[in-house]
């Protein structure tokens, strides 16, 4: 297994409650990480650890290293605007940006001057919106406002608006908990499809969904990981007492 | 157990609150309402083609020909004028304020200050700015006019914008950081799209009190039965023809001052459904 993301040390605060305590992760490339645990147990923050967004909130002090390829994006030459382009986020619920279909796409395209002209950036509208599996239904309407989508479509818009910049690691935060039965299960084909591209790591409370997706598990408790490792052993073979009555329902 | 309706006291309070809500309501309503009765039923039969064409000749004020084309003019160059260099200032003020001072002890501070000058009366801003006028130099014009109503309009439509650029959607804001946006490209580009309606509903209430009010353009701008051809120029203003035309004792000049009213009216009135219906347009792409 060859790590993508090293988290050493990290220990992160909301003011004086702490939300994460010495948390030491290997994120494996290529593969699909779930971040599983009960709620208030710290998944989100983790995650949010990832792509820097934990910062936004003023009082929030974050201590460790998060290592990607190499680099600290904790470090001080480092430019956020970099990690976050790097390292994309699926929110909870879809959020398109307030412009067309065509837009929301392009838009970061255009922000990171990845392609330049109209037929450059025509082209890459459509490459992205194919990848997240929403081109044939937006086809003939790419100038409607992103708004005009289902829920379902818009998170895939979201997806393509994500892939559009050309990350390295997608970001999940309970990205089909707003969605029906139907636009869930897309997601989930899609995240299964990109992951020969992508390193994708999803925080997940649905116990299934993790079955399905995970190819690699990190199950925490209080702010802690209690244990890490591959999908099937931790399942199948879980060592921890905790992890052993959180798969049987217990909490 | 009966479910049948029991006079308690706490219907009585309910109706009794009910019954005040409804009165104040209606006390807003009755007002306006008159306000424009009168206005329609003086100033109609005072109104003419030559109202609205033409300057004041001589003789208008003892009630002869003429009309106050001078006021019209001079009022839409400085409320325009003012509004438009408030917009300039004021948009980048409220986006700072939101966009990096946020709560902070120096946002409180700016603020505060904004706040406190919302409340200085606008015979204030006059005469400061007439002072400051005296010691540049500058005699009273079409510029000093524009300049105070700007000083005028500028706390009212930061506020204004910084209550509704609060409104944002923490989410839209962190869907647009998520892709790798600069701070300051959200603001341009998420901020701006999904608030125009509010804002544009902002720069209409600061517009508003710029044409409406009479004080702080009574030293700067002066009075003039001319159309100002020169920024240099002194203009006319329709709330002070309203004030020359009402103190006059002759009753039609007086109507006269009705009339005018009601063309200041008129004009808020454009705007203000101008307005509305662009934000409508501009709103298309905004986030539910």
């Amino acid at each position: 297994m060859e790590s993508h993301i090293q988290i050493k040390h990290l220990n992160v605060q909301y003011g004086n409650s702490p939300a994460l305590r010495d948390v030491n992760l290997e994120i494996p490339r290529n593969q699909i990480t779930v971040i599983m645990g009960p709620s208030g147990c710290g998944k989100t923050t983790l995650l949010k650890s990832l792509n820097r967004f934990l910062e936004l909130e003023e009082t929030t002090k974050i201590q460790g290293k998060v290592i990607v390829d190499g680099q600290n994006i904790y470090g001080k030459d480092i430019d956020v605007t970099e990690v976050r382009k790097t390292i994309g986020l699926l929110a909870q619920r879809p959020y398109p940006l307030p412009m067309s279909i065509y837009d929301n796409v392009a838009h970061g395209l255009r922000l990171h001057h990845l392609k330049k002209g109209r037929k450059e950036i025509d082209d890459a509208v459509q490459h992205y919106l194919e990848h997240a599996g929403l081109w044939d239904e937006v086809k003939n309407r790419l100038h409607d406002p992103a708004t005009s989508l289902s829920i379902g479509q818009q998170q895939r818009l979201c997806l393509a608006r994500g892939l559009a910049v050309e990350p390295e690691i997608i970001l999940g935060d309970e990205p089909t908990s707003a969605l029906d039965p139907i636009s869930s299960q897309h997601i989930e084909k899609k995240l299964m499809e990109l992951k020969s591209d992508y390193t994708i790591v999803i925080v997940t409370h649905i116990l299934r969904q993790a079955k399905r997706l995970a190819d690699y598990v990190v199950f925490m408790y209080l702010g802690e990981v209690v244990e890490a490792g591959p999908a099937q052993q931790i399942f199948e073979n879980p060592k921890k007492d905790r992890t052993k009555g959180y798969l049987a329902g217990q909490f | 157990m009966s479910m049948k309706k029991r006079w308690q006291r706490r219907h009585v309070t309910e109706a009794f609150f009910k019954g005040i809500m409804f009165l104040s309501i209606a006390l807003v309503v009755f007002s306006l309402g008159y306000i424009l009765w009168t206005i329609l039923r003086k100033g109609l039969p005072a109104m003419s083609w030559a109202m609205i064409t033409q300057t004041p000749k001589g003789g208008y004020y003892l009630g002869k020909e003429g009309g106050i084309l001078n006021a019209i003019v001079g009022s839409l160059y400085m409320a325009l004028g003012g509004t438009l260099i408030a917009v300039v200032f004021g948009l980048p003020i409220a986006l700072y304020l939101e966009t990096y001072l946020k709560n902070s002890r120096w946002g409180y501070y700016v603020r505060l200050s904004l706040d406190v000058l919302w409340g200085i009366p606008s015979i204030v801003y006059g005469a400061f700015g007439f002072t400051l006028m005296l010691a540049i130099g500058l005699r009273s014009s079409l510029l000093g006019g524009i300049i105070v109503l700007a000083l005028l309009e500028l706390p009212i439509m930061v506020r204004a914008i910084d209550e509704v650029i609060r409104q944002m959607p923490k989410d839209l804001q962190e869907a647009a950081l998520a892709i790798g946006s600069t701070k300051l490209e959200v603001a341009l580009h998420v901020v701006i799209r999904q608030m125009m309606p509010g804002i544009v509903s902002a720069i209409l209430l600061a517009f508003g009190r710029g044409i409406g009010d009479a004080a702080s353009v009574l030293f700067t701008a002066g009075y003039t039965d001319r159309i100002p051809t020169s920024l240099m120029n002194p203009a006319a203003s329709l709330p002070l023809a309203i004030f020359f035309q009402l103190s006059t004792p002759f009753k039609e000049v007086q109507n006269r001052a009705y009339a005018a009213a009601l063309v200041l009216t008129i004009i808020v009135l454009i705007v203000s459904f101008g307005s509305r219906w662009l934000s409508s347009r501009l709103s298309k792409y905004s986030i539910k």
